[in-house]
């Protein structure tokens, strides 16, 4: 588990991400929207990872803001005539800032299975909200006809997801840096103290129930854009985005990287997305029994995810290298 | 009323081991599988294909908890939750495997079906036994809990583990039983409540919140909690829905915030 | 951005000459999981069944069925898949969708890489005007509760309406009440209930109190009718007097058998029953129990999609299988028919939506088995009610 390290410098290997995406777009142009989905889910993960991973709220209620900031990018869309992706984007950040604040409030002085529930609670009112609005929402049969602008005025959202994949690949970018930043520094330093050991910040004088607050509300501010980014790559947002499933999904993507690491949201919704793409269509049974046994084996034997078992084969690498140079001696 | 059937088992396992186990749902769906392929498959009767049910899920629980549960007891909360949402996925697609898309057919013994003349209104039939039901449960288990040594033996290994054990109480056993128990009356609830609460491989999700709501409300560990809080809901959910349709299942979750917020630890929770 | 459309419609006509054998793809989406998801397999084979019985027409073109899964009443999945179909597949068509949201979410698609999409069931109004790309063969609410609600102005005074509240429900309690005031009839309520897991006992206890005359129910067909009509009789309401009745998809051929007879004497108006006395029905009953089995049923699913395999395959017959999206639509525009197993059809050329007749029909015994009886012919070659009023304003 990471978390605090002195070295806040960029490192050269971080670039691959990045390096990675780029070269997506150019060599496959025809799964670009699913490159723009993973983009949004991975940005997601971060605002999960961040709370999660980092703070140790353990919550099934993260698509709320997800879905508010999703619905408020398209109603704007498409009933209100706000058509400037940039815009929507803000708007979408305010109000799911605002949930993430109110909410956050109340429920961070409860702690494990009540929290759990209430934040459950929480996506569950937000769903049927959505439900019932259907004048405003769409409904059950969700809001068609989204309307986004041309991003600067020049890109138009089309078919093939171009733009909708560079355009979140920016966004993605810029939540990058901003989780990169605050977890580097003596902020999530106090964040780790809170998940490992909360009684004993308490004790150094740490306002640790605001700093929960704070760092939820951000995290809820990210979730909210991602939701928009979503709405405005397909022009479209259904009920799907808000409830228990897309929570629980972020969840396993999230476990499957590795949390607590900031590139385990990188790594989990690509595979998840990815195996997804590729298998469930063919067999949806065998998928969710899939991705089940394959929780579980993580959860029993590779807590760390994906990037923890990478970690440990580069230690166990190091190590044989070590032991080989020392008899070698 | 059958959310109180399911739900008890889970508050006890929760309560008692304290064991965040989202996968309950689970064995209330097999429990209404169970039901249905013992009656349409080897056409038991009804009260058998329940007992059946019962039996069946707190043996396969048995199983579990012995293969995968027990290693997970001082895991931390995430890895609990995450390991019970792993079960709830294999379960599901199990389920969709052995019986497809379907809801499990159910087809209540005639004597269950229509309605009975009470206080000048008709209520429907096998609601009725169900609240008379869930009502003997529910005194059964108070008299097992409160008045056996058993029961004795379970509240203090829920009050305090490590003392309990000292004593010479083997928790270990214990707690199998018990889960063994807990799971088994979600079997029974799941197959009871077959009839209006359809069985389909989705079930453990669609209903994970109803459970969830029931035990956290009633408060953990307790065994009146989960009995008050299902008859809260289910009172209000009905009433809610005939008067006020437009608003369903909106005001349950509020409510259950706002008896969470008032009272985190349930109406009736025992943990401190 | 044009470069992109012209890109691709230059390799759709590329793809489409490039093959040596003329091969088609039909991009094919239904719902083989979730809510009612037991429908896609009817859909997949009346497609199939017309294709094989078709032959000889389609001139040695090769017809390729992608089928996708859009697990029920998800806009977003459909979308997905539809542009995953039009983008990466390639696709000439599209074709298939049991939901109505899962049609609306796909229409700008269809729009924007001009892929003609065949609608095989949704059935709410105004689906057809978000794409010039899009015709319906299958029906619109509107077409059965409309003629429903006049019929049931002259039988009964009052009414309560129930429907899941989704697009096609909305439409239904609209047109039938519309219909029925007009007739003289009263709404005395009319309830909404979610489309997923609702609590019927509560919603018929209400109804139950309200003594309306007759119970206007519309939900999606199939299994949730079962659980409806449960219901209805185990809360009392058919002892009390009130009637149940609805458009067809709440009696749907393929689940009478396990509705029991508490379906029986249910009023429905439908434009098709496995039981109409047609011989283009008889014939269609025959084929398909021969080639499915015995103790298999088509229904108006089944028959939506059997009728749009029809259009497809004359669009194919006439463009030797080079399809030109506008050319096709052109085709789908003037399509006429006297012989399809639900009677004669046709659409019509300024909505691209179907015109059929609607038929009152009756939950009835047949040798020992549940069937909807077609009792009388409610309305002849009736247009979308919802347009036709829509063009008045």
């Amino acid at each position: 588990m990471s978390g605090y390290t002195s070295n806040p410098r960029i490192r050269p290997q971080e670039s691959l991400p990045w390096i990675i995406a780029i070269a997506a777009f150019f060599l496959l142009p025809e799964y670009l929207s699913l490159g723009a989905r993973i983009l949004v889910y991975i940005l997601f993960a971060l605002s999960l990872d961040l709370i999660l991973g980092y703070a140790g709220i353990i919550t099934l209620g993260h698509s709320a803001f997800f879905g508010l900031g999703a619905y408020t990018a398209g109603i704007l869309g498409a009933k209100y005539g706000v058509t400037d992706p940039f815009l929507q984007l803000i708007a979408a950040a305010a109000a799911a800032a605002l949930l993430g604040i109110s909410t956050g409030a109340v429920i961070l002085r409860t702690k494990a299975l009540t929290l759990l529930m209430l934040t459950l609670a929480i996506t569950s009112i937000v769903l049927e909200i959505a439900n019932k609005a259907s004048w405003l929402t769409g409904g059950a049969d969700g809001l068609s006809g989204v309307q986004v602008a041309p991003v600067l005025g020049l890109f138009k959202f089309d078919l093939f997801g171009r733009t909708a994949f560079i355009y979140c690949l920016v966004a993605l970018f810029f939540g990058w840096l901003l989780v990169r930043r605050l977890i580097y520094s003596p902020f999530g330093a106090m964040l780790t103290g809170i998940r490992e050991n909360t009684a004993r910040m308490h004790a150094v004088g740490a306002p640790v129930y605001w700093r929960l607050v704070l760092v939820y509300t951000l995290s809820a501010t990210m979730a909210g854009v991602a939701g928009a980014l979503l709405t405005q790559v397909n022009q479209f947002v259904g009920l799907n985005v808000l409830g228990l499933e897309p929570s629980g999904d972020l969840l396993v993507m999230l476990i499957l990287g590795g949390v607590g690491r900031l590139y385990g949201a990188f790594v989990g919704p690509v595979v998840y997305l990815v195996a997804q793409d590729y298998l469930a269509k063919q067999y949806p049974e065998y998928w969710y029994f899939g991705i089940g046994v394959l929780l579980i084996v993580v959860v029993l034997f590779a807590r760390g995810g994906i990037l923890g078992l990478f970690d440990k084969w580069l230690q166990a690498l190091s190590r044989q290298r070590s032991s080989a140079r020392a008899s070698a001696r | 009323m059958i959310l109180y059937v399911i739900s008890v088992g889970l508050s006890v396992t929760m309560g008692l081991m304290g064991f965040i186990n989202l996968a309950h749902g689970v064995f209330a769906m097999a429990g209404g599988f169970i039901l249905s392929t013992a009656m349409t498959r080897l056409g038991l009767p009804f009260p058998l294909a329940v007992l059946a049910a019962f039996v069946v899920v707190s043996a396969g629980s048995i199983v579990l908890e012995r293969l995968l549960y027990s290693r997970l007891y001082a895991a931390g909360d995430l890895a609990q939750v995450l390991f019970s949402i792993g079960l709830i996925l294999i379960s599901m697609a199990v389920a969709r495997l052995i019986y497809g898309n379907l809801a499990a057919p159910v087809f209540l013994p005639d004597y269950l079906r229509g309605q009975v003349h009470i206080l000048g209104r008709d209520f429907p039939t096998y609601r009725v036994f169900l609240i008379v039901f869930s009502s003997l449960l529910i005194a059964a288990l108070w008299f097992g809990v409160e008045r056996t040594r058993w029961g004795a033996m379970v509240r203090a290994a829920v009050d305090n583990r490590g003392m309990a054990q000292s004593v010479g109480i083997n928790t270990r056993q214990l707690f199998m039983a018990t889960f063994a128990l807990g799971s088994g009356l979600a079997g029974l609830g799941g197959a009871l409540g077959a009839d209006i609460l359809p069985v389909q491989w989705s079930y453990p999700f669609e209903h994970l919140v109803y459970f969830l709501i029931v035990v956290a409300v009633g408060g953990l560990g307790s065994l009146r909690g989960p009995f008050v809080a299902a008859l809260l809901i289910g009172v209000a959910d009905t009433a809610c829905k005939y008067w006020i349709p437009e608003f369903g299942a909106f005001l349950i979750y509020v409510a259950t915030m706002a008896i969470l917020l008032w009272r985190p630890m349930g109406l009736f929770g025992v943990r401190a | 951005m044009r470069v992109e459309k012209a890109a691709l419609a230059a390799a759709l006509l590329l793809s489409a000459f490039a093959a040596s054998a003329q091969t088609v793809k039909i991009g094919f989406i239904t719902s083989y999981s979730g809510l009612n998801g037991n429908l896609g397999p009817y859909m997949e084979r009346a497609v199939r069944l017309y294709l094989k019985q078709h032959e000889k027409e389609l001139g040695g073109v090769k017809v390729e069925l992608l089928t996708r899964d859009d697990t029920g009443p998800n806009p977003d999945k459909a979308r997905q898949l539809a542009q995953e179909l039009v983008v990466r597949d390639k696709v000439n068509l599209l074709a298939g969708v049991i939901f109505t949201p899962n049609a609306m979410a796909m229409a700008p698609i269809a729009s924007e890489a001009k892929v003609p999409f065949v609608i095989m069931n949704a059935g709410t109004a105004v689906i057809t005007t978000r794409s010039p790309y899009m015709v319906r063969t299958s029906f619109t609410l509107w077409q059965s509760s409309y003629p429903l609600g006049e019929w049931a102005a002259k039988k009964f005074k009052t009414a309560y309406t129930l429907v899941s509240d989704f697009g096609p429900g909305h439409d239904s309690e609209e047109a039938f009440g519309k219909a029925f005031s007009a007739g003289g009839g009263k709404i005395v309520g009319s309830v909404r209930a979610p489309l997923q897991n609702p609590d019927w006992a509560a919603y018929m206890q209400r109804v139950k109190d309200a003594k309306p005359d007759a119970l206007m129910v519309f939900i999606p067909a199939g299994k949730t009718a079962t659980a409806v009509m449960k219901n209805f009789s185990e809360l009392g309401l058919d002892k009390a007097g009130i009637k149940l009745i609805g458009p067809g998809d709440i009696t749907t051929d393929e689940e009478l058998p396990n509705m029991g007879d508490v379906a029986l004497g249910v009023i429905t108006v439908h434009h098709y029953s496995a039981a109409g006395d047609r011989p283009a029905n008889r014939e269609f009953v025959a084929a398909w129990k021969k080639e499915y089995g015995q103790s298999e049923t088509p229904n108006f699913v089944a028959v939506g999609a059997y009728d749009g395999a029809a259009i497809i395959v004359e669009a194919i017959r006439q463009q030797k299988g080079r399809l030109d999206p506008d050319k096709t639509m052109q085709i789908f525009r003037q399509w006429k028919s006297a012989d399809s197993p639900r009677g004669p059809i046709s659409i019509d050329p300024e909505t691209r939506d179907i015109v059929q007749n609607e038929y009152l029909r009756e939950v009835r015994k047949v040798n020992g088995q549940l069937a909807n009886v077609e009792l009388e012919t409610l309305a002849t070659a009736l247009k979308d009610p919802w347009k036709e009023l829509q063009k008045k304003k």
